[in-house]
This record gives structure tokens, C-alpha cells and sequence, in this order.
């Protein structure tokens, strides 16, 4: 008797506690922003400091505009482009720190390590930087949201206007790992399925530093258009290297995955008139001036579209969590999914059900040096991609997620 | 006409590009063979040497306008300097220890120096103008060779060749070759050994930054050039024979052109060719193919 009554008491009492937490919602009235990205590394121009950044006008501008109830914290990690040093770090963070949500995660290989242990450990990992479409699509989850771009909708817009406008053979210089890999096939169907044919492809170590051989390769194989399956160091040395060889301009090259920080690198010099696929322009209209105005005051660079992802995706979550009134992933995603996303990055954005935020992607063309006005005066944009193209259609996904 | 089903003109357009990639292996191995063969130190800073060489370059020209041709010159001098202060200031201390711990010295100073610059300007890199003189190329029919390329192997091969002369064929030379084999008697003929040290460091250094200079407007200027490069150029000395002049410009030339073919051949595999033929020549001749036993 005295054991049953001891047993009640105790789970009145674990009762009690439980629906206390439930209460407070937010746990330690605290909601914990990660952001784990490349410091140091290829990727940390695209990302890394400014992404950081990013995050931190996020919390503020939420703070300013939400006066919640609860802090917002956010803290910070070098993952140096590992997969295991990432998922090591974001595991001790789910832990033992009590973060809800991994941001940023640039490079593909530690985004696929990273969303795994968020589903596990029920947080929700939010994605700028990677590319690769296997994150919406065969390991889709339904904690991760894939935030500014992928490989599809990159070949979707350069690969698509280049053949379009008669640039019907291909041959593509592909980095030998899965990112670029993933970007020269969904290229191929791209062209292909646009009338084009691919000429062949020659695959360079990555990184490679010195590009002759393999131009001397697809100068060879007489296609008009060279298709650059790679990013950073290596995409900015190969442009260089072309026209050094005299390949350019009588074979244009197609930057498949270019950002403003390779344009500003290269010079307009070397990049004029290449055509390139972004979801974001600082010079686009009023609310990106304004916006990249704040960010360049402070890094001294303009955005690039990882970045001003980065601060929009932030800033969607935190509403999320301020509209529910509680830090549980499902509540928070659910939120996510259900609101449409309106603000300088993305016009009518949506997250879908297998995670992938669709929103509108540009076409862009690097200006010559004697169309720009100065310094990150890059781009014309010519033409906008509606979200509904710009994205991997529902009909084709294989994610789970996906009611068909 | 073709050759294993690669055409003759596309072969010979890879040889050359091998024999310009060569070149850069040549100078760079050349400065860690003189390094290590007289000092006995293993200089892990070579690639970081070989950045900021072209990084001064850069910094020259935007913010002095100081054109290329000074630049060859006056980098070298500056990094060369740099590289006095440091054998002066800390290698010295460490001749009498372990190689390993110079190792460890200069793969520290490494980090910083990229880390540094780093900070300073990002990792993207910076683009060098092509010198005027040497822009545009000539058509020599199996393919179009820039002449700023061609200009390089010329420029590297009569540096490699100017100081294996100085080395191994005049007094001076013999000077720093007895300094390195009995330092003691050296001294006693009353010859300053620790100076002569000083400068071979110096300009071993000195020879890392001209390539450096010589890279600027071929690659982009950035942070990690030099640590991208330094671990084949390790390599290169390895198979050449660790402290062989000469063996150090051959092998450099040779994996050049050997890289070059397997870019044609199976690019998969182009990283990694040099290292397979390490340890071949390892298991083969351990001392290297020019290194005494």
C-alpha cells in the first residue's frame, strides 16, 4: 500500500515537472542558433565570416522587430569542409549546448553528415551554403530545409540559356568529387534535353591549380561551349588560364556555380559576358540595395547569395518560433512550411514538403569593364527564373515525403 | 596522325604545357634541395615563401603601381630578407637538434604567414595582369603557346641552371659545399660559416618568392597557392635525391612532363602520379634517383 501510494506520488510529481516544461515551450527560455561553416577555407568568401554575420543582423533585426519574450543566442564553428569534424561538432552542440537549429553547413559532404544527426537528435538543420540536390531529394528529411540554391537549379538556368541561345555543343571540365559530379549530370540533361549534345568530359583533381591541360582537352574536342562543373579557386583559374590560351573567345565557357566573390576576384577582365545563375543581386531592387548597403558596411564586401540566404533563413525560423511559441522542431517546421517567405531574398518563397525552399532564381551576365560602374557593379540580369522551373518538379522527386 | 588514339598535335601541346608545369616544380624543388642539402633543414615554409613572393608582387603593383619587372626583382630581395631575419633569429638555434624540429619550425611559420594573409585578403584570391610585353601568343600549329608561358620555362631554366653553376663550378660554391662538409676546418681557413649559412637560406628563399613572382599571372593570387603546391614539390626532391641540385631541376622537369601525359591519358589520376612514382623510386633506389647512397 505504502509502494502504490509512493508510486502515485511520484508520477504526480514527474507529471507536474512535465507539464511545467510544457508551460515554458521555450527551453531555457533560450532559442540557440548554430552556425557551422567554412572559416578558413575554398568555401569562407562564399560563406564562412559573412555568413556568420549574416546570422547576427538576423537576430538583431528579430529582436528589433519581435521584442520576444525569450533570447536568441547564436554561436559558431570552423567545420574546415569535413564531414567528420562537422558532425562531431553539431552532435556536442544538440547535446551538451542545447542548440535548435545548425545553419549555414556550405559544402555537400557535411551537409548529408550534419541533417542526419538533426533528425536524430529532432532539431532542424537550415541550409545556404551546399549544392547538391540529394538533400531534397534521395536523403531528404523532414528536419532540414534547403534554403538558396542546388545543382539543379543551377544547370536549369546557365546550362538551359546557353544552349537555348545555340550553344549546342558541350564539353564539360568536371572537379572529380561528388558536387561536381552531381553538377555535370544534371547539366547534361539540361543541354540534352534542350537540343544540344555533350561532347565529352574530362575530370581534374580537386583542387587543381593549373588548368592548361585539360582547356588543351576541350579546345581539342572543337565544342563551342566548355561547361565549368567546379567552384572557387579552381572555376576563377580556369577562366584565367582560357583566355590565356586563346580559347576564349572563339569557345565560350559556362560558369556553372559562380559567385559575386569569384567575379570580384577574377576581375571583369576575365569574366565579361560569361553567363551564371544566382538567387540573389545585391543591385536588384530597393529592399537588396538597402539590405547589402548594412552588410557591406560591416564586411566590406557585398553579399554574396549564401549570405544574404543565410540572414533571410534565419530570420524565417526565428518568426516561426516566435509565431508558435516553442523551440520543438515539428511545431517550428511546420510554421516554416506553412508561411510564405517575403522579405529582400525571396519574393512568395516556399518551403516544400521535402524541404527544398523554392523561390525565384535570376540568369545573370557579367558586365564588361566598361558597362559597370565600379567596384561589385557585376551583373545585368537577364532573366528571371519562376520558382516553379527553377526547381526539381515534385512529379520527379524520389523523397519520401513526397505524397504522390 | 595519332598516338594510343590521342592525337600527335594534342600530344605535343601536353608535353609543352608538362614542360611549363615543370618548370615551376624545378625552381621550387631547387630552393628545398640547396636548403636542406647545406642547412640540413627541411624548409616546410617553401610554399608559404613561394605565396607571399607573389603576393608582394600583387601588393607592388595595386598599391605602388610597381610594374612586373621590378617585381621579379624586388620580391625576392624582400621575402629573401624575410627569410635572413628568420634563419638568423630562430633556425640557427636548432641546427644541433633533430630535423624534425625544423620541420615543425617552418611548418608553424607556414600557417601563420597563410593565415595572416588570409585574414588580410580572403581566400579567393587576387588577379595579376599579364606584363604588356609578354601578352598574347604564338601560333606554332599543334597549338597556341601564350608567351608569358614561354617566357616562364626560359626564366625558370636560367635561374636553375645560373645557380647550379654558381654552386657546383665556382669558388663560392665550393666555399658552401666544404662549409656543409666540415664546417670547423672551413672556419679555421678563416671563412665566416654561419654567414655564409645565413645567406644560403636567404636565397634559397629568395628562390621560392621568384617563382612566386613568376606564378602571379599565371594563377591566382591567394592564400593557399603555395600549400596547394608544396606537397608535390616535396615530392620532387624526394625522387630526385634530398640535397642533389641538379637531380632537383631534372626530376622537376621530368614529373612535369610525366604529369602532362597522364592529364591526356587518365585525368583522374594526375594527382597522384607523382606519389605513385615516389614509391616506386623509394622501394627502387631509397636515396632518390640522384642522391648519393
Amino acid at each position: 500500500m505504502q509502494m502504490k501510494k509512493l508510486t502515485t506520488l511520484a508520477c504526480a510529481a514527474a507529471f507536474a515537472t512535465l507539464s511545467g516544461a510544457a508551460s515554458a515551450q521555450i527551453s531555457g527560455n533560450t532559442v540557440k542558433i548554430a552556425v557551422l561553416t567554412d572559416m578558413s577555407g575554398t568555401y569562407s568568401d562564399v560563406a564562412g565570416p559573412g555568413a556568420v554575420l549574416a546570422t547576427q543582423m538576423a537576430i538583431d533585426d528579430f529582436i528589433a522587430e519581435a521584442k520576444p519574450a525569450f533570447k536568441v543566442e547564436m554561436v559558431s564553428a570552423d567545420h574546415q569542409n569535413k564531414a567528420d569534424i562537422a558532425s562531431n561538432r553539431a552532435r556536442q552542440w544538440f547535446e551538451r549546448d542545447g542548440v535548435d537549429t545548425v545553419t549555414e553547413l556550405v559544402t555537400t559532404s557535411t551537409a548529408l553528415a550534419v541533417m542526419k544527426i538533426a533528425k536524430e537528435m529532432d532539431r532542424i538543420a537550415l541550409m545556404s551554403g551546399p549544392a547538391s540536390t540529394p538533400i531534397t531529394n534521395e536523403q531528404c528529411n523532414d528536419r532540414t530545409v534547403h534554403y538558396t540554391y542546388d545543382t539543379y537549379s543551377l544547370a536549369n538556368g546557365t546550362a538551359k540559356a546557353v544552349t537555348q541561345q545555340g550553344g549546342k555543343n558541350w564539353f564539360f571540365l568536371t572537379a572529380d568529387y561528388a558536387f561536381g559530379q552531381s553538377l555535370e549530370k544534371d547539366s547534361s540533361a539540361v543541354v540534352v534535353a534542350n537540343g544540344g549534345k555533350v561532347l565529352g568530359s574530362v575530370r581534374h583533381p580537386f583542387p587543381a591549380s593549373d588548368f592548361s591541360s585539360f582547356l588543351l582537352q576541350a579546345q581539342a574536342s572543337g565544342a563551342q561551349i566548355i561547361g565549368l562543373a567546379n567552384a572557387g579557386a579552381d572555376t576563377t583559374n580556369a577562366i584565367k588560364q582560357a583566355a590565356e590560351f586563346g580559347i576564349t573567345p572563339k569557345q565560350q565557357l559556362a560558369g556553372l556555380l559562380m559567385f559575386i566573390s569569384d567575379v570580384h576576384s577574377l576581375g571583369l577582365q576575365n569574366a565579361q559576358t560569361m553567363y551564371l545563375t544566382t538567387g540573389f543581386y545585391w543591385d536588384f531592387d530597393d529592399d537588396t540595395r538597402a539590405w547589402s548597403k548594412r552588410f557591406f558596411d560591416k564586411h566590406k564586401k557585398m553579399p554574396t547569395m549564401v549570405q544574404a540566404g543565410q540572414y533571410s533563413s534565419v530570420l524565417h525560423y526565428l518568426r516561426a518560433v516566435n509565431a508558435v511559441g516553442s523551440d520543438d522542431a515539428g511545431k517550428v517546421m511546420e510554421q516554416m512550411k506553412k508561411t510564405p517567405i517575403n522579405d529582400f531574398f525571396a519574393k512568395n518563397g516556399r518551403i516544400r514538403e521535402d524541404g527544398r525552399m523554392v523561390h525565384d532564381m535570376y540568369l545573370a551576365q557579367v558586365k564588361t569593364p566598361d558597362e559597370s560602374k565600379g567596384p561589385w557593379d557585376y551583373y545585368h540580369i537577364r532573366a528571371t527564373i519562376p520558382a516553379e522551373e527553377a526547381f526539381l518538379p515534385l512529379s520527379e522527386s524520389v523523397c519520401p515525403l513526397v505524397k504522390k | 596522325m595519332e598516338i594510343f588514339g590521342v592525337p600527335s598535335a594534342l600530344l605535343g601541346s601536353q608535353l609543352l604545357v608538362g614542360l611549363i608545369n615543370g618548370s615551376f616544380y624545378a625552381i621550387l624543388s631547387l630552393g628545398l634541395a640547396i636548403i636542406f642539402g647545406l642547412l640540413n633543414i627541411i624548409n616546410f615554409a617553401h610554399g608559404a615563401q613561394y605565396m607571399m613572393g607573389a603576393f608582394v608582387a600583387w601588393i607592388a603593383l595595386t598599391k605602388f603601381g610597381v610594374n612586373y619587372w621590378v617585381a621579379l626583382l624586388l620580391s625576392p630581395i624582400i621575402i629573401g630578407a624575410l627569410g635572413v631575419v628568420i634563419e638568423r633569429t630562430m633556425l640557427r638555434k636548432l641546427y644541433k637538434l633533430d630535423h624534425l624540429y625544423g620541420l615543425l619550425l617552418t611548418f608553424g611559420l607556414a600557417l601563420i604567414f597563410e593565415g595572416l594573409f588570409r585574414d588580410q585578403y580572403g581566400i579567393s584570391g587576387q588577379s595579376y595582369p599579364v606584363p604588356e610585353l609578354l601578352q598574347g601568343g604564338i601560333n606554332l600549329g599543334f597549338m597556341f603557346l601564350p608567351i608569358y608561358r614561354g617566357w616562364v620555362v626560359v626564366a625558370a631554366l636560367t635561374v636553375c641552371f645560373g645557380t647550379w653553376f654558381v654552386i657546383e663550378k665556382t669558388k663560392l660554391g665550393a666555399y658552401l659545399r666544404a662549409g656543409t662538409e666540415n664546417p670547423q676546418i672551413v672556419q679555421a681557413l678563416g671563412i665566416n660559416v654561419p654567414l655564409l649559412i645565413t645567406f644560403t637560406y636567404g636565397f634559397g628563399v629568395a628562390l621560392a618568392a621568384f617563382a612566386g613572382v613568376l606564378a602571379a599571372p599565371v594563377y591566382q593570387v591567394n592564400p593557399l597557392m603555395g600549400a596547394n603546391l608544396i606537397i608535390v614539390v616535396f615530392a620532387v626532391v624526394v625522387i630526385g635525391g634530398m640535397g642533389s641540385i641538379m637531380g632537383s631541376i631534372l626530376t622537376g622537369l621530368g614529373l612535369g612532363l610525366i604529369e602532362g601525359l597522364t592529364r591526356v591519358f587518365y585525368p583522374e589520376a594526375s594527382a597522384v602520379v607523382v606519389f605513385v612514382i615516389m614509391v616506386i623510386v623509394l622501394l627502387v633506389r631509397p636515396a632518390g634517383l640522384f642522391g648519393k647512397a
